[in-house]
């Protein structure tokens, strides 16, 4: 137990930012609301490199710093512990880092807004859950953080809540969130009932301590706990959220439904891998779920034309080769993919504010183009991030793509399977985004009455910071950064490690992204009028991409309208005419019968109310006197038990 | 010496007697009477208990009871005269509400 890490300020700095703005933000001068937004996820950052420096220096992992007994009930003890060990560590510095660039860069993205104070303590009470969220020793507080950002994210997503689709797209993020935080709080309930714990290490420990344990309420641990994953990190069937997501302001996209918020299933999956391990059904179910989110996500993505839609379903596909990773127990190289998709995808996301920014709110790709030449920054830092999601070496996805990609191809011939879903959808994700760089950066430009102009710097200096960790962020390799995590995620049990196989794997990824890249380039360069052609061409599975599947169609024919319609019944008639009209007309009726009738006690008759008064003096006397006891007795009645 | 319980049948006829009164007569004025007629009838129980058990706390009662009758008495008559004025008429029957 190492208590000066002082792990609680990493919360407590942005908790006191959201507190600061969110109470006096509407008075406070713009600069003071500015410099309290940027050093509360600033001073979380110091706090997370100066406790990573601490432990690295020789102090043993995990650090568990405990503030007191939460519940004390029975059995049940919870405690309000954070958990500092090198899962953590990682997550935290991408949190605090990338949180802290997309602070700056909102500052200049959001500098016009009326409620610039307000996003700023959004922002803010995001970062407090998110840490909260990572640091968790045990599930409930996991638990805490867990529907804090989905607080957060509901607030940013409606932060322009005056537009209906805007505040819409709010309540479905939170509802569809609320299908997978049930499936949570079931898998908290029953790792509750099957280890008497909620803390991770105790879990694992008494995981390690049975090993005959497996299957059975195991795997349904596991499921329940992935479903709720699935409703976090936008994966099937739950990923409908995310693409709505894109209402909100661009910073909040790139922070909270890219970069950090949309990670926690993963998260959450590495955070419980004892459990995952024990129950390999739930990896085959993990497995599959992400390779399949992977492909379809990534179909759906050809077609959009909308910029940021375009980026949320390749967010939707990229946290699918996440679950992909940890479906094949292979967590450190989801977690590694984690980690430089926060880098890129933020930054994709950031270039994109910035061509929005620019070009004065479009976000329809078909009227940007030749963008390359008013916005030469932007243009160039979006370069890198496109090559560094098409997974060209040697740019920072290429490693933990590729990791991914090889832990899958070494799981048996399911595990081909998956590699090769895979691999296709990187030459789908080559496509779709050297598609989105073409249309927005090159050509002419397609609408020349906007002109669009390069963002301020505080927009470019997080944009440059966040391009060079995409390209150096995976330079560690995934081995190494395997080795630092294995402690805290164990490591994978078939290391088998082939370079040559890995090698060619890796040339084969390389070959597919460059396919990828052509057919885009003879797309959407070398012939504009093509990709027209080619959609009228095969104008059914088109129409079909376009529409996404009709999955937004299904689900509200399916779940959406009749849950609507049941709660129309509840509310007409069980609600309103039942219970509000059948109560109310008995209270009523009631009163007033009973008011009828005893307003004939109430003559006035002077007489009448002196022959009740003697009556009731009468009868009190009779009560009082007569020995009634006796009298029962005579009668062969008797009171009590014990009387005579 | 007249026994106890003759000094008890009498405090109960005379109450009795203010009961039934006090129900049946119209008059407000015999009404009132009827008030004082239970009041004695109290009183001559509280001072044939006194005497009997030669206690002096029933007579005090009785002088409180009287006290209390005597300032009844004073109230009750000024109101019912304040209503003969108004209503022209003392029969409980037809002051059967309290407005004027």
């Amino acid at each position: 137990m190492n208590g000066h890490l002082y792990l609680w300020l990493i919360p407590v700095l942005p908790f006191a930012g959201f507190l600061l703005n969110g109470i006096f933000g509407a008075r406070l001068p713009k600069g003071l609301v500015t410099a309290i937004a940027l050093l509360a996820p600033l001073g979380a950052l110091g706090v997370v490199v100066n406790a990573a420096m601490a432990v690295s220096g020789g102090s043993a992992l995990p650090v568990v710093e405990n503030y007191g007994a939460w519940i004390n009930a029975g059995s049940l003890h919870v405690d309000f512990s954070f958990v500092l060990d090198q899962l953590s560590i990682v997550m935290l510095l991408v949190i605090t880092g990338v949180g802290f660039l997309i602070h700056i860069y909102s500052a200049g993205y959001m500098a016009h807004e009326k409620g610039y104070w307000r996003y700023f303590a959004y922002l803010n009470l995001f970062l407090f859950f998110m840490t909260v969220l990572v640091l968790a020793g045990n599930a409930l507080v996991m638990f805490v953080g867990w529907e804090g950002v989905g607080l957060a994210s509901y607030l940013l997503i409606g932060f322009w809540f005056q537009k209906t689709s805007a505040a819409d797209a709010g309540k479905k993020a939170f509802v569809v969130n609320r299908i997978g935080d049930f499936g949570f709080l079931i898998g908290i309930f029953l790792l509750l009932g099957t280890f008497g714990t909620l803390t991770f290490t105790d879990i694992a420990a008494k995981l390690a301590a049975s090993p005959g344990m497996q299957g059975g309420i195991v795997t349904t641990i596991a499921l329940c706990l992935l479903l709720g994953a699935t409703g976090k990190s936008a994966q099937l069937p739950l990923y409908v959220w995310l693409p709505d997501a894109m209402e909100g302001p661009t910073p909040v996209s790139a922070l909270i439904h890219a970069a950090t918020m949309v990670t926690a299933g993963v998260y959450m999956i590495a955070r419980t891998h004892a459990i995952y391990d024990r129950s390999p059904f739930a990896m085959m179910v993990v497995a599959i779920v992400g390779a399949a989110t992977a492909l379809f996500a990534a179909t759906i993505a050809l077609v959009q034309t909308d910029i940021k839609r375009v980026l949320a379903y390749s967010t939707v596909s990229q946290l699918g080769y996440m679950f992909l990773g940890c479906g094949v127990a292979a967590y450190s190289a989801a977690i590694f993919h984690l980690m430089t998709h926060a880098f890129f995808k933020a930054l994709l996301f950031l270039a994109a504010g910035a061509v929005i920014h620019g070009m004065g709110g479009e976000q329809d790709l078909r009227k940007m183009g030749g963008l390359r030449k008013h916005m030469p920054i932007t243009f160039w830092t979006m370069t890198v991030a496109v090559f560094t999601i098409a997974g060209f070496p040697p740019l920072a996805a290429f490693f933990s793509k590729d990791a991914i990609l090889y832990a899958a191809f070494l799981q048996g011939t399911s595990g081909k399977v998956l590699w090769f879903v895979g691999l296709f959808t990187a030459l789908l994700t080559a496509f779709y985004m050297f598609r989105l760089w073409y249309l927005a950066f090159l050509g002419k430009p397609r609408s020349p009455e906007v002109h669009a102009h390069e963002s301020p710097w505080s927009m470019l200096g997080p944009l440059v910071i966040l391009a060079v960790l995409s390209v150096g962020g995976g330079w560690m390799g995934a081995g190494r950064f395997g080795d630092f995590l294995s402690p805290a995620v164990g490591t994978k049990t078939v290391e088998a490690a082939n370079s040559q196989l890995e090698l060619i794997l890796s040339i084969v990824a390389v070959v597919t992204a460059l396919i990828g890249w052509f057919i885009a380039d003879r797309l959407y360069r070398a012939k504009p009028e093509r990709p027209e052609a080619l959609a009228a061409a095969v104008s059914g599975p088109y129409t079909v991409l376009v529409h996404k599947y009709w999955v937004d169609e299904l689900y509200g024919a399916v779940i959406v309208k009749p849950i609507f319609a049941i709660s129309r019944f509840v509310l007409e008639w069980v609600v309103e005419f039942a219970i509000l009209g059948g109560a109310a007309w008995l209270l009523a009726g009631s009163a007033s019968f009973g008011g009828a009738l005893l307003q004939r006690w109430q003559s006035g008759n002077l007489r009448s109310y002196a022959a009740w008064l003697a009556a009731g003096a009468a009868a009190l006397l009779l009560f009082a006197l007569v020995p009634w006891t006796s009298v029962l007795a005579d009668m062969g009645i008797h009171l009590n038990a014990a009387g005579h | 010496m007249i026994p106890l319980s003759w000094y008890l049948l009498l405090s109960a006829a005379l109450f009795s007697l203010g009961v039934v009164g006090f129900l049946i007569k119209r008059n407000l004025i015999t009404v009132f009477m009827s008030i004082e007629l239970m009041l004695n009838g109290v009183n001559l129980s509280f001072v044939t208990f006194a005497h009997q058990w030669h206690l002096v706390k029933g007579q005090i009662f009785v002088f409180f009871v009287m006290v209390v009758a005597a300032a009844e008495a004073a109230v009750g008559l000024a109101i019912i005269i304040a209503i003969f004025r108004t209503r022209s008429t003392l029969a409980v029957d037809r002051i059967a509400l309290m407005k004027l």
